[in-house]
């Protein structure tokens, strides 16, 4: 165990990183760059402590303890280059927070919040660069872009990309793909890890736009239809209806991981064609039940009940057995379901119809 | 290869060298020692064909390896540390201390199963100071002491592989290692089983892409490892987990020069030059306003009056000496006060500048200070990072007031904002880059307040150098009527008969200054205010 101050205060720890340390311990330091998800990376500078001894202030992300270190994390020093890195990043963002997809749920915009930077005092150049629109999925306003490099080791430590990185030097350096190109046109694979980790306005979902704020949905979790790994996320929902996916960062089968079916293929939901009640074919219906049966909106079919449904399809199945033998049937499952769903429907391929023509389609 | 045959060719290369010699190509950028300087680090340099190892062997080259080799790894650091040689590419950091530190390191954890190196030795080769080539005169006429001065390096802390990081503006020194390295394979100075002795180590050329910051060793051990060159936070110390996640050690071009020599001639020896903490000697690149500009080398402690008014002839046009800006980009500027300051680590940083790499620009009269300053912060801006934002966006709003004051639009608040910017990107900054970034600014604020104030509150450069910000008279009491400035008026707006006092058409001139710069009686003079109905296109 090391035992070092933090604030005064004696705490004991087996090791780590001061922020680490200070979190466990519920001392909080303000991060901007360090995300839970990702490598530490010691370049927003917000996490600035003092370190005794230290002849600058000292990145807490990346700072070991060690023993009989005596760390202030409030001090007015760290406070005061706080305010100054914030100052800095003022002075460089557009104020439009009014208008910001993200207003609300911004980390720079809280911490701004918290340290009372009304204004910068700093006059200069601000980026002006065109919203980019030109990718689906993803829209990217690199003029709200505070350079923490989030998106870009996402795109390498979670996704293993490395569709985007850092571009040119200085004031004119910018996250984008080489040669600055359209993300389709880059390794990019839309799977839009950068946009679940980005702090700000600057990489938003394309199609939530203007469909609601943090304030205005709420999160159900809920797991992915699109195939059987099963990987969890929040549905953000206003008003009764799905606007966005985000990532769920505690959900243990992906991490917050999500492919681009499961962040960006949620429209399906409100799609009025969407299938949400069985249909049967007019003369099967007729066959089973005597009557005509509700009209569907497909012609041929009339709208059932799982009931009946999976009556008619349990007797086809019989008959077909029955009548020209077991190999006559073969089933295709499906890779949108479950490992559990594929066990029992080739259970029931071999055990019940007594047949190996089990088959599964390996893909979407 | 043994001790025998090494002497052999030594033997065989002496002869061959006297009798053949070696041609100095006469647009060679170094000079033969002038009077004062001492070589150690530039002893070859011109002395040999650097294409041939033989005459780097006939200097005794390689038998300082040899010598290591019979002690112990914790001799040589022992040597190193008594030598008291300290890091040449900039913050002085004993290279000793850090071979110790590596070498703790590599005992502290398994030997790696899968066949790569336990540890690496890079040589830092990435010289980016403007106006500083030592590293490319060593590289380019002496390849082979570095290549002897990283096995030795290797030899103490571990290493069995190592990295010659080298800029790819540098084509020659690329092209000199590129055969000096195979040679020295051949001969099994490199390679497996070096002497004999059980020891390996291999050099290979990484060619850096244009980037000063990669010259910082945490972003040069990125940048070999195939990323994009930003410093990494410290700790860990690459000493301790640097390239590909080994211990790893990264020294300067010059420092690796050096040590062949401490192990040739012994620690005493280098420690009885220099001052009491720096020891050895240092070469400067003298650049700027002096007559013989140049590389030299001469031992620590030296007075910047000598290096600038014996070795350097003295201010070029018989002007003043202002100011001199030592370590680089990074560095401070020094006024005349420190002219008899000895020169080291110690006594520059004190100062409040640096030894930087050995750069040393020489700055007259006609300079102005804060246009220098706004020279240093467009460099270090243009090649930040871009990581850290006290860096990346504090140096850009540095620039654009020091901007601002040159074109005679700053104000009294941007006098503070540039404390208060200074004051803190050099505290919150992520590397030296940053933290550094600042010194040219802070230290002519120091030394020269007098300049930005006159900039901020007259609107007046009194060096003459921010256009629009003054003009220029000739003397009526001064002026003979050479005529010598009325022919070099590029507008031709200097009238004035032959032995006649001349006259400017103020409203006409361009304020090029050709005039000024030609009169040799000092009768133009520079006067607060710009030109009356200014030619110069507005501004902005």
């Amino acid at each position: 165990m090391t035992t070092l101050t933090i604030n005064g205060k004696t705490i004991e720890a087996p090791g780590g990183t001061i922020l680490e340390v200070s979190q466990a311990n519920g001392i909080r330091i303000p991060t901007l760059c360090n995300h839970p998800a990702l490598a530490p990376k010691g370049a927003c500078r917000l996490c600035l402590v003092e370190v005794k001894g230290s002849r600058v202030l000292q990145p807490a992300c990346t700072f070991p303890i060690s023993e009989g270190m005596e760390v202030q994390t409030e001090s007015p020093k760290v406070r005061a280059a706080r305010k100054f890195v914030l100052e800095l990043l003022l002075s460089d963002h557009p104020k439009d927070c009014m208008t910001c997809e993200m207003c609300g749920n911004c980390e720079l915009q809280d911490l701004i919040y918290e340290y009372g930077v009304k204004e910068t005092p700093f006059v200069g150049d601000h980026h002006e660069y065109p919203l980019d629109d030109r990718d689906p999925f993803i829209l990217r306003d690199m003029e709200k872009c505070i350079h923490c490099r989030r998106c870009i080791r996402a795109c390498d430590e979670i996704q293993a990309v490395n569709a985007i990185t850092m571009i040119n030097r200085g004031f004119r350096s910018k996250v984008a793909t080489s040669f600055d190109t359209r993300l389709q046109d880059s390794n990019c694979v839309f799977c839009g890890q950068c946009i679940s980790v980005c702090p700000t306005g600057a990489l938003t979902e394309k199609d939530s736009h203007g469909q609601g704020r943090v304030w205005q949905t709420t999160k159900v979790t809920t797991t992915c239809p699109y195939c059987g790994v099963g990987c969890n996320f929040d549905l953000n929902i206003r008003d009764g209806k799905v606007v966005k996916v985000t990532s769920n960062w505690n959900n243990p089968v992906n991490k917050g991981a999500l492919c681009v079916k499961g962040r960006f293929g949620w429209q399906f939901l409100h799609s009025p064609d969407r299938l949400t009640i069985p249909l049967m074919k007019s003369s099967l219906w007729k066959e089973h039940k005597g009557t005509e049966g509700a009209p569907s909106r497909y012609e041929g079919f009339v709208e059932a009940d799982w009931e009946t449904a999976l009556d008619a399809v349990a007797k086809g199945l019989l008959t077909a057995k029955s009548e020209d033998g077991p190999d006559a049937v073969g089933i295709l499952a499906s890779a949108k379901c479950t490992n559990e769903e594929n066990y029992l429907i080739q259970k029931l391929a071999r055990r019940e119809i007594g047949t190996n023509n089990i088959d599964h389609c390996a893909r979407l | 290869m043994t001790l025998k045959e090494l002497e052999r060719i030594r033997a065989k290369a002496q002869k061959e060298l006297a009798v053949r010699g070696v041609e100095i190509s006469p647009d060679s950028e170094l000079k033969p020692p002038r009077p004062g300087e001492v070589r150690v680090v530039l002893r070859n340099c011109g002395q040999i064909d650097p294409e041939r190892i033989e005459d780097y062997i006939a200097k005794d080259g390689y038998f300082a390896l040899y010598k290591v080799l019979n002690m112990t790894p914790e001799q040589v650091i022992e040597e190193a540390k008594r030598s008291g040689l300290r890091g040449r590419g900039g913050a002085g950091f004993p290279p000793g201390q850090k071979w110790f530190f590596a070498r703790q390191a590599v005992a502290s954890r398994p030997a790696p199963a899968d066949g790569t190196p336990p540890a690496y030795l890079i040589c830092n080769g990435d010289e980016g100071d403007p106006g500083a080539f030592m590293d490319r005169a060593v590289l380019e006429g002496d390849p082979n002491s570095v290549l002897e001065g990283m096995a030795i390096a290797a030899y103490a802390m571990g290493a069995t592989q190592g990295y010659i990081y080298v800029r790819a503006e540098y084509p020659v020194a690329v092209e000199h290692l590129q055969t000096a390295i195979p040679q020295a394979r051949r001969l099994g100075l490199l390679g497996k089983n070096i002497f004999g002795k059980g020891f390996d180590f291999d050099v290979d050329i990484r060619i850096g892409a244009g980037a000063f910051v990669c010259g910082e060793e945490t972003a040069l051990i990125d940048s070999i490892e195939g990323r994009r060159g930003e410093p990494r936070p410290r700790p860990p110390f690459p000493a301790v987990s640097g390239l590909w996640g080994k211990p790893t050690s990264v020294n300067n071009v010059e420092t690796l020069a050096n040590i062949p020599q401490i192990f040739l001639n012994g620690a005493d020896w280098f420690a009885g030059m220099g001052t009491e903490k720096s020891k050895g000697t240092k070469t400067f690149a003298i650049a700027g306003k002096v007559k013989n500009a140049g590389l030299i080398e001469v031992p620590m402690g030296i007075t910047m009056r000598e290096i600038i008014y014996d070795i350097g002839e003295g201010i070029l046009n018989k002007k003043k000496f202002k100011a001199a800006q030592t370590g680089g980009p990074l560095g401070g500027c020094l006024p005349a006060k420190y002219l008899d300051t000895p020169i080291d680590f110690e006594s520059l940083a004190a100062a409040g500048s640096l030894m930087g790499s050995g750069g040393l620009i020489v700055l007259d009269e006609n300079d102005c200070m804060v246009d220098v300053a706004r020279f240093f912060m467009d460099f270090t801006q243009d090649e930040s990072c871009g990581k850290c934002p006290p860096c990346c966006l504090g140096t850009k709003r540095l620039l654009e007031i020091l901007t601002r004051m040159t074109q005679a639009e700053g104000t009294a608040e941007d006098l503070q904002t540039i404390e208060y910017l200074t004051e803190n990107i050099s505290t919150t900054s992520l590397c030296a880059l940053g933290q550094g970034s600042v010194n040219p600014v802070v230290t002519t604020m120091r030394h020269f307040r007098d300049e930005y104030e006159s900039h901020v509150y007259k609107k007046f450069c009194p060096s003459g150098v921010c256009k629009g910000m003054f003009h220029y008279e000739i003397l009526a009491d001064v002026c003979n009527g050479c005529g010598v400035c009325r022919k070099k008026c590029p507008d031709k707006v200097i009238k004035g008969d032959k032995k006649v006092v001349h006259e400017i058409d103020l409203p006409n001139c361009i304020v090029c200054g050709d005039c000024y710069k030609a009169c040799k009686f000092d009768a133009i003079a520079i006067r607060p205010g710009p030109t009356p109905k200014s030619r110069l296109p507005e501004r902005r």
